[in-house]
């Protein structure tokens, strides 16, 4: 028999029917959306009994996408991980490059199932971006894609794929200009287009069902994980790690472990210059609960419950909210969060290219950074599984700027003849 | 302790009892600066605002066109903190006498406290809230603390809600329905949407509450339009926008304000 591409959470623990992973999630949202929402979480039960969806979808996930994504043992570049063996789960080779794509395809195809012809998507690096310009090509749906301003400087590749695809990009310019703003231009959208528009919501944050919908259809990474390395190490990995910027990536490869207490399921937030104020996105490990987006989580805010502005070199990572599963996850102790800074995440990433000849996304090395670590803690009878979510195309302005890595004449062409790129903190922020 | 919802329903019984409908204005708080703004408020009042909801800004204004999120930028760059806000809904309310709702979104008020947010503001005067990303599914700790202390619990409705969620808002809410008229964030928009008087009918049909419809409303031409078939207008980005107009020059923007409010105020008289 095929494998299952489309393997939801069947379980049914959570979230509860009002959208809430213990005390984190809900659904706080304007009175003009409830009804769309609502269209979803029901279109989205349905779609979840129904073979016919899961067939559609697990044909588009093999023969388009080209799943199951391979596994890749690192010993190279796990002699810096404390001799621990480390795999990669290569989600990078996804067609579109990363693993959002996952999450897109099972969005387009209810999109379809609820008669709208119009998608709109809010993307950070812009994987999530392409990934939907990408299934509107194929769909023939219209596809605008909010991205903010700063974000479509350092992803500029991006920017440029999503338009070849047909998509329309608009640079969100209010706020602090990165993905938080790009939400919130995509909900005021959205209000207004609600009856020809599907929100296709890019990770495990927002309004109930977006959490545990976007879950389910990432869940495959650790399904798959799970299995690859159990037929590859014969037993199950002592970590599982990923990066955490709305957290769609590292739920998709945690879930399939929770019930596997000996994995511990390690999150790396982008710690960016510090701990500071303003100089990081470290959500779960510096945030309080509060509401933004539409559920209740871990928020970057002040005394007022304003949100506070965020800095990191990762424009996927840069953003002040989470999802509510992993807040619960944080508080029930099943799962750890730690901070990793710019420059752990930019030297894995170089680490891993010339050890193993594999660029990965800065948001990704975030995750090798962590995983280096873990590894170290864990020594050499550790087994260390690592989501490598995206490929780094996309950032190789940002390393070649970041490493020194254009010769002299060209580096000085860019620095006069381009706006430069976000490498400090604030640059954006209009509060 | 003056009742909330009491000063709301008198308001509202006033004009009708005129054969009007009332009229709601909106500003934020601290704009263009915190002094100024509380006498902008004051402004709407006395050029024929009936009752007043002061804005408390939020960094994240999902639901706000460019227009109040510049002035909610303005006023949170200028350090606007919560307790200001609520000694603007104070300063309003003791030199005006108009009831004044405080309207924001809900991360605000949690991180504050619901129920500290509901007394302090009830000390300060304030008739009631307006939170416009609260559902009614979610808005009990609020319901609560806002009926312990008098405060009216105002719910949005849209023209997307169906008669069933007609009815379970309207009677969670007090105070007065706002009725969204159209499907968007709050700006000036060239016509009021068609489907303001439908929702207007249908929610009469499930409350008694009177109906107020915002959303869009910026002439007086819109106004009367309205106010043929609401029991109350609320105006807000226009009223923000004659304060963008004016920038530096606040006394040209305190008198567009009593301008315009009185403008609206008669164009609403002529039913
Ligand atoms: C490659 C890659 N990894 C991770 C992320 C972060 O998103 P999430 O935390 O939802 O996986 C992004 C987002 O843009 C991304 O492009």
């Amino acid at each position: 028999m095929a494998p299952a591409f489309f393997v939801p959470d069947r379980t049914g623990r959570v979230p509860s029917a009002e959208g809430y992973f213990g005390a984190f999630g809900g659904r706080f949202i304007p009175e003009a959306l409830v009804a769309a929402v609502e269209e979803v979480a029901v279109e989205f039960d349905k779609a979840k009994d129904d073979p016919s969806f899961a067939a559609e979808l697990g044909e588009l996930l093999r023969h388009y996408t080209g799943r199951p994504s391979a596994m890749t043992e690192v010993p190279r570049f796990a002699r810096q991980a404390g001799g621990a063996r480390v795999f990669l789960k290569r989600e990078d080779l996804n067609h579109t490059g990363s693993h959002k794509i996952n999450n897109v395809l099972g969005q387009a195809l209810l999109t379809k199932r609820m008669g709208k012809t119009r998608v709109i998507a809010e993307t950070g690096a812009g994987q999530h971006g392409v990934a939907t310009a990408t299934a509107c090509a194929l769909f023939g749906l219209d596809c605008t894609i909010y991205m903010g301003e700063i974000d479509t400087r350092r992803q500029a590749l991006n920017v440029a794929r999503m338009r070849i695809l047909g998509a329309e990009v608009i640079a969100v310019a209010s706020g602090s200009r990165t993905l938080k703003d790009a939400i919130n231009e995509a909900f005021r959208d959205w209000v207004a287009n609600v009856d020809s528009t599907h929100y296709l919501f890019g990770t495990v944050a927002g309004p109930h069902p977006f959490p545990a919908m976007v879950r389910d259809l990432h869940r495959v990474i650790g399904v798959e994980a799970r299995g690859q390395l159990l037929e590859r190490v014969g037993r199950l990995p002592d970590a599982a790690v990923a990066c955490v910027g709305g957290g769609s990536n590292a739920i998709g490869l945690f879930h399939a472990f929770l019930d596997d207490p000996s994995v511990r399921l390690v999150g790396c937030e982008p710690g960016g210059l510090g701990p500071e104020e303003g100089r990081h996105a470290a959500t779960l490990s510096v945030g309080e609960p509060g509401i933004l987006h539409g559920s209740r989580s871990y928020v970057l805010q002040d005394e007022d419950g304003q949100i506070t502005d965020t800095y990191s070199i990762s424009a996927g990572l840069d953003y002040p909210g989470i999802g509510p599963e992993h807040a619960y996850l944080k508080d029930a102790g099943r799962a750890e969060y730690r901070a990793v800074t710019d420059d752990q995440a930019m030297q894995a990433l170089r680490l891993l290219a010339r050890t193993e000849g594999i660029i990965a996304a800065i948001e990704s090395a975030h995750a090798l950074a962590g995983a280096l670590d873990v590894g170290r803690e864990l020594g050499p009878d550790g087994v260390v599984l690592v989501n490598l979510s995206g490929r780094g195309d996309k950032d190789m302005d940002t390393a070649a700027r970041y490493f020194g890595l254009y010769d002299q004449d060209q580096a000085e062409g860019e620095a006069r003849g381009r706006t430069p790129d976000r490498v400090t903190p604030g640059e954006g922020n209009v509060r | 302790m003056t009742d909330g919802i009491a000063s709301l329903a008198g308001a509202l019984a006033q004009a009708r009892a005129q054969d009007r409908a009332a009229l709601i204005g909106y500003l934020p708080a601290g704009f263009p600066d915190l002094e100024s703004g509380i006498d902008a408020i004051a402004a709407l009042v006395e050029g024929g605002c009936d009752i007043v909801e002061v804005g408390l800004p939020h960094s994240d204004p999902v639901l706000d066109g460019p227009v109040i999120q510049a002035a909610d930028d303005i006023a949170l760059r200028g350090g606007l903190r919560i307790v200001d806000v609520l000694r603007t809904v104070r300063e309003v309310r003791d030199r005006t006498g108009a009831p004044v709702l405080c309207m924001t979104y809900w991360n605000p008020v949690d991180r504050y406290g619901a129920e500290r947010f509901a007394a302090d503001l009830a000390a300060a005067g304030g008739a009631g809230c307006i939170l416009p990303d609260l559902p009614v599914e979610e808005s009990l700790a609020w319901r609560t603390a806002a009926k312990a202390h008098g405060l009216a619990t105002v719910f949005v409705v849209a023209p997307s809600s169906q008669n069933e969620r007609l009815a379970t808002i309207t009677a969670a809410g007090s105070g007065f329905v706002y009725a969204a008229s159209l499907m968007g964030v709050t700006g000036a928009r060239a016509k009021v949407g068609a489907q303001a008087a439908d929702l207007v009918r249908r929610a009469r049909l499930l409350t008694d509450l009177p109906v107020c419809v915002g959303l869009g409303v910026s002439d007086a031409e819109q106004a009367a339009e309205v106010a043929a078939f609401a029991d109350g207008v609320i105006v807000g980005s226009a009223f923000v926008q004659c304060l963008l107009d004016a920038g530096t020059d606040t006394a040209a923007g305190l008198k567009a304000l009593r301008e315009l409010a009185g403008e609206l105020a008669t164009g609403m008289r002529r039913r």
